[in-house]
Formats: C-alpha cells, sequence, structure tokens
C-alpha cells in the first residue's frame, strides 16, 4: 500500500490533484465550522459591490456579502453533496451490477435492464424530473445525484465482475467448496477495488459538476445558503461592473473539479493492469 | 561470397537509459543466403529482440540498439547498416528484403481489413501492384501456403479463420515480396501440435521453393533439428553457443545447451514411459465415469433452431488409487471440458461420475494450467493456502500453519513466503504453491489439467518430478490432461486418447505410444518434433478438425471398440 | 447479426421502462392531480365539479388502465395539454426541438473534427511536448463546466469585443442557413467544448492501445509508412470506442441544452423543460422528458448500428 502511494505522489497529476483535493477539503471543513473571514450571510450594506481587497478578498456581491466566505461555504456545500451522492451510488451500484453478475441470466437482465431505463435519461434530466417531483433542495441534489450514477457504478462493476467469475481463481475456489459470501467478497470485490477507486474519483468530478449546474439553474442549493453555481448565475448580469464575482466562482468550480479528474487520471495510471505488468 | 546477413557485437537495451538496461549484451552471428538459422532459448534470453532488430521493428517497442553493426545485402547486391540507417531506408527493407511472421496469429492480423485487402497490400507496398493485379497475386500466394479454397478466403476477416489458417496467411502476406530473409518469431508457439507440423512442413516446403534464408526463434529445441542450419542458443542476452545443427544437438559445448536438450521432454515412442504401476483386477476405482456427455447449447439467429456445441461426447474411464491417467488431446477436443465436469464446474448433460468416498469431504482437487490466473493477486500466500481449509469448516490456526509451512517446503518453496503475494513468484513457484495449496486437503485424486504447459522447459521438467515424488508420498491418482506427447510420456501409466469429443483410444501407456492404433493418435504422435527424428521428412496436409456444432436432438452413433492387446482399446473407425 | 437483432429487441423494451418511469414518476408528485393541473382554480371547484373532471381525465380509475390510457394516446401523438400554453405538448415540442437538434449536432460536429485529429496527433507524439500539451489542455477543458464556459465566452465577447450574441429569438435553418449556424455557433463551441476535450482523450487511449497491437507491427513488418499505419490499420480500430462515446455523449448534448439555452437565452427544448419544471406543467414535463429520452436512445441504437458496420467481429460473428 506505501508503495501505491510513493507512485501516486510521484505521478505529476496525482500530486497537483492530492493538493487541490486537500485545499478544497480545508476550505470545507473551516466552512462547516464557520471559521471564515466573515459572515458568508451578513449583509455588509455600505460595503456593496466591493472589489477585492484586503478586507474582501474576493470582493463583495450587490448585498455587501463577502465573495471569499461564500466561496467557502459554497465548497462546503458542494463536497457535502457530492461526497453523499457518489458514496450512495457507489454503495447500491456496486451491489447491484455484483450480484447481476454473479447470478447472471435471468436476474442479470431484469437488474441490467432496469439501469439500462435509468441510463435512458440525459443525467441532468433525469436529476430534474427527480427535482420536479420532490422540489429543489439540498438533499434533493444528493438523491438525483446519486440515481444518475448508480447504473453507471452498476455497470463499471458487472464486467469486471463477469469476467473475474470466469477466472480460474473462481473455479478454484469453487473445487474447495468455498461459500458464495467469501468468494464475493474475497475473490471478486478485492480485485475491484482498483476500478472502483477510479470510478469514484471521477464520479465525484462529475457529482460537483452536476451540482454546480443544478445550483447555476436554481434547482440546486436554495439560497441564502451560498453555493457555487448560484453564485456563478447571479453573477451574470454584473459581469461588467464585477467581474470578480463572476471570475472566482468559476475558476473555483473549475479547479474543484480538475482536481478530482487529475486525481483520477492519476490512479488510473498507476492501477492500470498494463503498467503493472510492465513494473512486474 | 558475403553473408546475407552479418551481425558483430549486437546490444540492444529498453527504457529510458537503454545502455543500463541491457536485454541483448553483445551477439554475433553471419547468415549466408538459403541457410536457416535457429535462434533457441528460453523466455527472456533476448532471442526476440534480436531477431527484431534485424528489422528494426524493436524500435516501436521501446528498444534501443546501442552498440554494434547489422549488415544487410539488399536485392541490388548493395549493403546497408540496418543498426544506423534511418527509419525511410527501413521501410524499404521490411517487406521487400526482410519479411517477418509472429508467434500470435490471432492477433497479428488487422480485425477490420479482409484477409485479401491484408495480402494486396503487401503486394501494392513491395511490388506496386494494383486493383485486379494484386488480387490475383493475392490469389496466387494464398493456393501457394496451400488454403483450401483460397479464391472465397479472400473475403474472409481474420476472425472466421482458425489459428493454422491465420499463420498461413500471414506466411502469403510475408512471401508476398518474395524476401531474401523470413524471419519466425515463435511461428508455432500458440498453435495445436499437429497444425504446428502442417506449418513447420510448409515452411520447409516454401523455402526449398524460394530459396530464402530464414531466421527461426523457439524456445522449443526439439523443433528446430527439422529444418535448422545452423543454431544459435541464447541465454540472458547472450549467443553462449553457435555451430551447425548436428553439432549442437549431437555435441553440445556449453552446460546451458547440454542443460537445454536434457530439460526438453524426449519422446521415444513409449520406451520411457514409468513402470511403478500394476493394474489388479481386485482394486476398485477411486473415479468411475461413464458415458460422459457434456453440451453446451448455442443459438443461431432468431430463427434459426438451436443446436448445441458437443464438447464431450459418450466419454468413459475409470481411475484406480495412485494411479496416472493421461488425456491427451489437442485444442478443442474436450479434454479439460472433461476435467471440468468431473469437478462440476461444468454441467453434465448425461452420464454418471462415480467418486468413491475419500481421505475428505472433497477427494477430487485440480491444478489448473495458468499459475498466474489460478492465484487471486490480491491475496497472499497464507491466504491462499488457508481457503480450502476454511471452506471445509476448519480454523486458521497455528495447526493449519504448521501444514502450511510442511507443504510448502515439500514443494520446494521456503517456508517464510506465507506474508508474499503472487506476483513476487515466477511461474513455475507459482505453479509449486497451486499443488502444494490442492494438497492441503489431503485429496486421492489430483486433476492436473495441461498443469505443466505454460512453464519453461526446464521449470516444466523439475514440476513433472516433483509430481511424481508426490504420487508416491501421499499416494495420489493423477488425472494429466495434456497436448504434449512427450510430457505425457513421462509421468502417464495410462493414456486416453481424446478427439472431437470422445476418446479414441485408450489403454497402458507403453501400448498406445509404442502401437498406436487409430488413425488420429498415428498423426498425433508423427507431429511431435523430436531431435531424434530429425531426419525424418514430414508432408504437407491440410487436414481440419471437424466441427463440434450439431444440430438439436443430433445423437452420434454408438461407439463400437475392438481390443488391441491387453488393457489397449481402440474405437473402430467408419469407413466413408 | 445476432447483436442487432438483439439491440432492436431490446429498444422498445427499454422504451416501455422509460415511459413507465416517467408516468409513475409525475404520479408521485404531492397533491392530487386536479390542482396540478388547475394551479390555484382548483380551489375554486364544487365536489362535483371535481368528480366530473376526475371521470373526464380518467383519474378515478386504477393507475394501470390510466397508464394504459395515457400509453394509447402516446402512441396516437397525445402528449396532454401543457397548462402553461394551452396548447398541445407535442406540438410545442415540435416548435422547440429544431433549435436543439441543430445546437446538438453542430456542437458534436465541432466536438469531432477537432478531438479525433487532436487525439490521433498527440498519440503519435506521445510523450513529446505537444502531447503533454494537448492532453494539458484536454484535462482543462473536461474539467470545464458548459455554464462556466458560456459565462465567460459572454464576458469576453461583451467587454472585449462589444459584441453580444442575439439572444431570445432564433432564425431557423430553413429561413437564412447562414444566420441560424451563425446564431448557435457559440452555443454550440460552449456545449460541445468538454465533449471536444474527452473526445480527444479517448481518441488519444484508443490510438496508443492500439498502435501497440499486434497487427501494427505486422504491418510494418511489411514496409507500410507511418501515414499508412496510422489512418490505414490503427484509425479504423481506434474509432471503435469513440462511437461509442459519442453515442452517450448525445444525451449529454441533449440534456447540456437545458443550461446552455439557459445562458443564451435560447428558445429550445431544453428551455422548455426548464419552464415547464419550474411552473409545474407535469404535462410539459413528462412530454419533454419522454422526448428526449427517446431521442436519446434512438440515438444510441444508431450508433450501436455504426458500430456494427465498423466492426466486422460483430457485423459476421464468429467461426
Amino acid at each position: 500500500m506505501s508503495k501505491l502511494a510513493r507512485a501516486f505522489l510521484r505521478h505529476p497529476s496525482g500530486r497537483i490533484g492530492l493538493a487541490i483535493i486537500s485545499l478544497y477539503l480545508i476550505a470545507a471543513l473551516l466552512g462547516i465550522v464557520g471559521l471564515t473571514p466573515h459572515d458568508p450571510l451578513k449583509l455588509f450594506a455600505i460595503d456593496r459591490l466591493k472589489p477585492p481587497s484586503a478586507t474582501y478578498w474576493f470582493g463583495t456581491d450587490l448585498l455587501g456579502r463577502d465573495t471569499f466566505s461564500r466561496l467557502m461555504v459554497g465548497i462546503k456545500q458542494s463536497m457535502i453533496i457530492a461526497f453523499c451522492s457518489v458514496g450512495l451510488a457507489t454503495l447500491f451500484g456496486t451491489v447491484i451490477g455484483l450480484l447481476a453478475a454473479w447470478w447472471g441470466t435471468l436476474w442479470d437482465g431484469i437488474l441490467m435492464r432496469i439501469m439500462d431505463v435509468l441510463l435512458a435519461f440525459p443525467a441532468i434530466l433525469l436529476a430534474l424530473l427527480i427535482i420536479a417531483i420532490v422540489g429543489p433542495g439540498t438533499s434533493t441534489s444528493v438523491a438525483a445525484i446519486a440515481i444518475v450514477y448508480t447504473p453507471i457504478f452498476a455497470r463499471v462493476v458487472r464486467g469486471p465482475a463477469l469476467s473475474l467469475k470466469q477466472r480460474d481463481f473462481v473455479d478454484a475456489a469453487r473445487t474447495f467448496g468455498s461459500s458464495q459470501p467469501y468468494i464475493l467478497s474475497h475473490h471478486l470485490l478485492l480485485n475491484l477495488v482498483a476500478p472502483l477507486a477510479v470510478q469514484v474519483t471521477l464520479a465525484l468530478a462529475w457529482a460537483l459538476l452536476t451540482e454546480a449546474g443544478l445550483s447555476f439553474l436554481g434547482l440546486g442549493t436554495q439560497p441564502p445558503t451560498p453555493s457555487l453555481g448560484l453564485m456563478l448565475a447571479e453573477s451574470k448580469n454584473l459581469m461588467t461592473q464585477a467581474p470578480w464575482l463572476m471570475i472566482f466562482p468559476a475558476l473555483t468550480i473549475m479547479l474543484g473539479i480538475l482536481g478530482f479528474n487529475l486525481t483520477g487520471d492519476a490512479l488510473r495510471d498507476i492501477l492500470d493492469p498494463r503498467t503493472q505488468r510492465r513494473e512486474a | 561470397m558475403t553473408p546475407l546477413l552479418s551481425v558483430r557485437d549486437l546490444r540492444v537495451g529498453f527504457g529510458q537509459n537503454p545502455a543500463a538496461n541491457e536485454v541483448v549484451k553483445g551477439v554475433s552471428f553471419d547468415l549466408a543466403a538459403g541457410e536457416t538459422l535457429a535462434i533457441v532459448g528460453e523466455s527472456g534470453s533476448g532471442k526476440s529482440v534480436t531477431a527484431l532488430s534485424v528489422n528494426r521493428l524493436v524500435d516501436f517497442g521501446g528498444g534501443r540498439i546501442t552498440n554494434g553493426s547489422i549488415i544487410l545485402q539488399r536485392s541490388d547486391s548493395s549493403t546497408l547498416d540496418v543498426a544506423k540507417a534511418d527509419e525511410k531506408v527501413l521501410r524499404t527493407i521490411r517487406g521487400r528484403d526482410v519479411g517477418m511472421i509472429f508467434q500470435e496469429p490471432m492477433t497479428s492480423l488487422n480485425p477490420v481489413h479482409t484477409v485479401g485487402a491484408q495480402i494486396e497490400e503487401a503486394f501494392r507496398l513491395n511490388r506496386g501492384l494494383h486493383g485486379a493485379e494484386a488480387e490475383r497475386a493475392a490469389l496466387e500466394v494464398l493456393e501457394r501456403v496451400r488454403i483450401p479454397d483460397a479464391k472465397s478466403r479472400l473475403a474472409y476477416y481474420p476472425h472466421q479463420l482458425s489459428g493454422g489458417m491465420r499463420q498461413r496467411v500471414m506466411i502469403a502476406m510475408a512471401l508476398a515480396s518474395s524476401p531474401r530473409l523470413l524471419i519466425a518469431d515463435e511461428p508455432t508457439t500458440a498453435l495445436d501440435v499437429t497444425v504446428q507440423a502442417q506449418i513447420m512442413a510448409l515452411l520447409a516446403e516454401l523455402r526449398a521453393e524460394t530459396g530464402m534464408s530464414m531466421i527461426f526463434i523457439t524456445h522449443d529445441i526439439g523443433l528446430v533439428a527439422g529444418i535448422a542450419d545452423r543454431i544459435m542458443v541464447m541465454q540472458h542476452g547472450l549467443a553462449v553457443e553457435q555451430n551447425t545443427t548436428d553439432a549442437v544437438l549431437d555435441n553440445p559445448q556449453h552446460d546451458y545447451t547440454k542443460h537445454l536438450l536434457n530439460a526438453v521432454p524426449h519422446f521415444t515412442s513409449g520406451k520411457a514411459v514409468r513402470a511403478d504401476n500394476e493394474r489388479t483386477a481386485t482394486s476398485e476405482p477411486i473415479i468411475k465415469v461413464d458415458d460422459l456427455v457434456v453440451r453446451f447449447p448455442v443459438k443461431k439467429g432468431l430463427f434459426k433452431p438451436k443446436g448445441a456445441i458437443h464438447a464431450v461426447d459418450g466419454v468413459s474411464f475409470d481411475l484406480m488409487p495412485g494411479e496416472t491417467l493421461a488425456i491427451v488431446g489437442e485444442s478443442g477436443s474436450g479434454k479439460s471440458t472433461t476435467a471440468r465436469a468431473i469437478l462440476g464446474l461444468v454441467e453434465k448433460h448425461r452420464g454418471a461420475i462415480a467418486a468413491k468416498a475419500g481421505r475428505s469431504r472433497r477427494p477430487i482437487q485440480m491444478v489448473f494450467q495458468d499459475p498466474f490466473a489460478s492465484l487471486n493477486p490480491r491475496l497472499n500466500v497464507e491466504a491462499l493456502m488457508a481457503e480450502p481449509a476454511i471452506a471445509n469448516g476448519q480454523k486458521l490456526d497455528d495447526t493449519l500453519r504448521d501444514r502450511m509451512r510442511f507443504l510448502l517446503d515439500r514443494v520446494g518453496l521456503p517456508a517464510d513466503v506465507l506474508n508474499r503475494y503472487p506476483h513476487q513468484f515466477s511461474g513455475g513457484q507459482r505453479q509449486r504453491l497451486c499443488i502444494a495449496r490442492v494438497l492441503m486437503l489431503n485429496p486421492d485424486v489430483v486433476v492436473l489439467d495441461e498443469a505443466v504447459s505454460a512453464l519453461d522447459v526446464s521449470v516444466q521438467a523439475r514440476v513433472l518430478d516433483l509430481l511424481v515424488d508426490l504420487q508416491r508420498e501421499f499416494s495420489l491418482a493423477y488425472l494429466f490432461i495434456s497436448h504434449d506427447m512427450a510430457v505425457v510420456e513421462r509421468i502417464a501409466h495410462r493414456i486416453a486418447v481424446m478427439y472431437a469429443g470422445q476418446i479414441v483410444e485408450i489403454g497402458e501407456a507403453r501400448a498406445v505410444l509404442s502401437d498406436p492404433q487409430h488413425s488420429y493418435t498415428k498423426r498425433l504422435i508423427s507431429a511431435v518434433p523430436a531431435v531424434e527424428r530429425r531426419r525424418q521428412h514430414f508432408a504437407v496436409d491440410a487436414t481440419q478438425v471437424p466441427s463440434l456444432v450439431r444440430p438439436a436432438g443430433y445423437e452420434p452413433p454408438p461407439a463400437n471398440w475392438r481390443e488391441a492387446g491387453q488393457d489397449h482399446r481402440v474405437r473402430i473407425e467408419e469407413t466413408k | 447479426m445476432n447483436y442487432v437483432v438483439q439491440r432492436l429487441l431490446t429498444f422498445p423494451l427499454i422504451l416501455l421502462g422509460v415511459s413507465i418511469l416517467v408516468f409513475v414518476s409525475i404520479r408521485l408528485v404531492p397533491g392530487d392531480a386536479i390542482t396540478a393541473m388547475l394551479g390555484t382554480e382548483a380551489g375554486l371547484l364544487t365536489p362535483d365539479q371535481r368528480a366530473a373532471l376526475a371521470a373526464y381525465f380518467g383519474i378515478d380509475q386504477p393507475i394501470w388502465s390510466q397508464y394504459l390510457r395515457w400509453l394509447s394516446g402516446l402512441f396516437q401523438g397525445d402528449l396532454g395539454i401543457s397548462s402553461i400554453y394551452g396548447k398541445p405538448v407535442l406540438s410545442i415540442i415540435l416548435e422547440r426541438f429544431p433549435l436543439t437538434l441543430q445546437l446538438a449536432l453542430m456542437s458534436m460536429l465541432i466536438s469531432l473534427s477537432v478531438g479525433i485529429p487532436l487525439g490521433v496527433f498527440a498519440a503519435t507524439r506521445n510523450e513529446r511536448p505537444s502531447d503533454l500539451i494537448v492532453r494539458m489542455l484536454a484535462m482543462l477543458g473536461q474539467s470545464t463546466p458548459s455554464f462556466v464556459i458560456g459565462v465567460l465566452i459572454i464576458y469576453v465577447l461583451s467587454v472585449f469585443f462589444g459584441f453580444v450574441p442575439a439572444m431570445g429569438t432564433f432564425t431557423p435553418l430553413t429561413v437564412d442557413p447562414l444566420a441560424s449556424v451563425g446564431q448557435l455557433i457559440f452555443p454550440a463551441i460552449t456545449l460541445g467544448f468538454a465533449f471536444a476535450a474527452s473526445v480527444t482523450r479517448i481518441s488519444r487511449s484508443a490510438m496508443l492501445d492500439v498502435l501497440s497491437d499486434d497487427y501494427i507491427r505486422t504491418a510494418r513488418s511489411k514496409g507500410a509508412s507511418q501515414r499508412s499505419v496510422v489512418w490505414r490499420h490503427a484509425l479504423p480500430n481506434a474509432l471503435i470506442p469513440v462511437v461509442t462515446l459519442s453515442g452517450v455523449e448525445f444525451g449529454y448534448l441533449l440534456g447540456g441544452a437545458v443550461i446552455v439555452e439557459q445562458i443564451f437565452a435560447l428558445p429550445g427544448l431544453g428551455r422548455l423543460v426548464l419552464d415547464a419544471i419550474t411552473q409545474r406543467d407535469y404535462a410539459l414535463v413528462e412530454g419533454t422528458v419522454l422526448f428526449i429520452a427517446f431521442n436519446f436512445l434512438l440515438v444510441n441504437l444508431l450508433v450501436d448500428l455504426a458500430y456494427v458496420a465498423l466492426d466486422p467481429r460483430i457485423r459476421i460473428g464468429g467461426r
């Protein structure tokens, strides 16, 4: 495991990605405990639309709220939604994909056709449909993104699980009379950790993007709670007077997605069986 | 006269720093026009890299020539140092002066182009032929490599052809430009023995027809005996011995050559079979298989009726305690399916498999062909060894660890390996680990499914010796599945020959090997390459394995047997 | 051919599943259907009027019979009446669809014509500076959401060029092709930006995989030139994953149109979905979502068939 960590830190994308994620996690933690430079919700009426300065690092908005503090809380909001939704999607997707592959035939058909139905909707549309039913909000965003990504995880798990099921070591386990839970956990799941780790990281990037997209449309996190997408959307009409209101949220969103994408890429490179074989 | 090819002090390295990471460490050899040189060595000896350097394909695999010269005489009698030539010039020697065929016919042809288009391309690039002319030339060369019904095969895609056929297409492509030198990189390793014999005979005939030179790379010193003029033996990137074929085979000088010749299983037509087991009429079989049938359904489109692959069709045999029964056959013969059916890994369609109650709850255990695939890469040795015991209700405690250490020691692995992972072992060590693992349950029968086929010859010989020792010590019965007659001769007491899902001949090992009765057994035995039989000549033969897909409801006619001796039965062949 | 038959058979099955999901989802909306349909006016109804309306719309029937009625309506092109527009849902959709389709096709065209050559270029320059630059750009592109790119494009255009893209209206292709394409060019770039980046990445890695395949070595041993190796031997094999990706991405383009049409204030299908959701026009939500999913599935089916045409191993089947 330490060999893996070293290889990861030697990978340039891995290093940059990890640095960005750490930065965001720190920002999110500070956002949770409330250690922001200013109160993100407090209106400093005399300080409307102030450009970046020593007091307001990233400037203030139309209502005189501190952009930097609001971004920190926005990051917290985004990270919570991304981690919760991807966690749920990983759990359900893995279980469904694993069981579909293991049981095979009829159950495989039924489970995967249900996943196909979910996949028949463009991701954002499915999320919108769910929001249309339940109404917007943080927990709706979590549920919507989780439902969107569950079938993707199911597919990512099912493919390799099917080929693992054919492998000689699973046949060997059968000849020993090993129990099904033992085979599923030791022979299938243990070998799926690598592809899952990559997929989870990339899905986190996607979840950040989707969350920001939903709140950009006004259908994600509801005001007054700050969210990155909404901050960007609100900046649209003020872009000529106050470009900082647009630039900083845009960069914050991009950088966050970039961090997870870079990490996922580095993980894929390191865990790729082809590169592994070259080293062995 | 100057040689066609003259290689001096060739060094090839890989990676960022090729000089420090050499795979070929100073190899020199000459090749005269019309001569065939065999480069023999085990995996990692640098034999393929040496050959790929001759047309500099090694560059595309990440290799760099760090030193030496490769002087090639071209068709216009000019000479060229390939080691220093640039890519543009190299392109004109590839295909035109130097043709090449590769090990894996399955992946060496482009899947999205027809074989015709791929052969025509060779003609276009090297002879400037186009359109109908190229097509005619392609057809002609396909006929030269003895592909039946060549005209319709031109429109086939590679995946529609068998391995042997694809290798013929590769040869046709290499011949397109009438190269003066053909490099064959393990061209028959991936093929069945009888197909291998066909390809070898074809290469020998083509060489005689065209007068081209050949460099033949192989790990099997027995295989090249019949085709090579000279042999160069390589080990760890060095040529340890080179001389004429007869001199190397009959009077080897270097220890490694002697070792290789010793390790190669020599097939002696039954003279070397084991004599440590006599069947007695009173003993009771530990496994009795009666009329075993395994079928895999196939769907033929939506509306056509379903058929089935008759993988195993009416197989019967019995196995006595302490005895080795070898099941011999080529790919698709049903030998592995038979083994898997006995273990319950595939469902049988019909028939009975009766196993006598043994020393443990699971008296039959299996060792698989590929030691890399049969060990879970994420589990360490302790977990791997413990799995069979845990599956049968034991606990991972010190008693169990003691048994692990005892068995690991017994198969020749150090006892301190319990915390290591499979990728830290060599192929031979992994196979030893697999053997130790199946012994954890103290079985009565071990099924060995091509268990030594994936190993280098010298490793193979030691694992075979180990298997014989273990058989005596633990009184095991072996069901030994193999395609390799020479290996079988060393370990089998009895032999069953399978062909197209059926046993065609079964009996005592010496009788089957020295006096084969069925035409397929005879063909199989004559195809075994052997140092001793190198002066024998084989005719090109294009017999194809029949299709095993049968229409729904088809039942094969009942088998008729005749006795060819005491404990030697042969299936009577139908005359058409 | 087995594969094609299987795909054609599962297509209606998935479609049925999609229709059930959409129908049930909308019926899960809290509150009763008549209030949902009429909004505040529903409060003025007498119980008798309510019952009559319920009978008229068939809401008093069990859910499965409502579904069958709704489904048979679908087959006749009856997607219900929009409460915002007071018109049949299908006619509104068909009015808005050309814009969204043109937008999606334009972005796809842009992405593929930028992404494939860039990816192939990068693969042949593996690990050299030009490859690293392409990879960095692609990574950045993939991490930039369309709404960020869209807002940036509008900002750059208006601040530095004093140019504001026409918003609110749309000139159909049939009326003035040039103006129509010109009007959608920036939205199309916005929508296709991330897709171009992923096409680049997939093309590059597929090309790299293929270039290390055995048959490439065979082609080289025949004396084929680098150009012939790349374009004739490698590209057809490397395109297979790109085609698969394109099918999936087309759906994202249809979905992404929701955001891009919002940014550029374009009257397309995406805006319609959004309006329907924010104004709780459930018939319209149902119709638009179903319509988009149907198109997505159709495109995926077509892509799968294209895939079959590209790969003889599937087209012709094994021995």
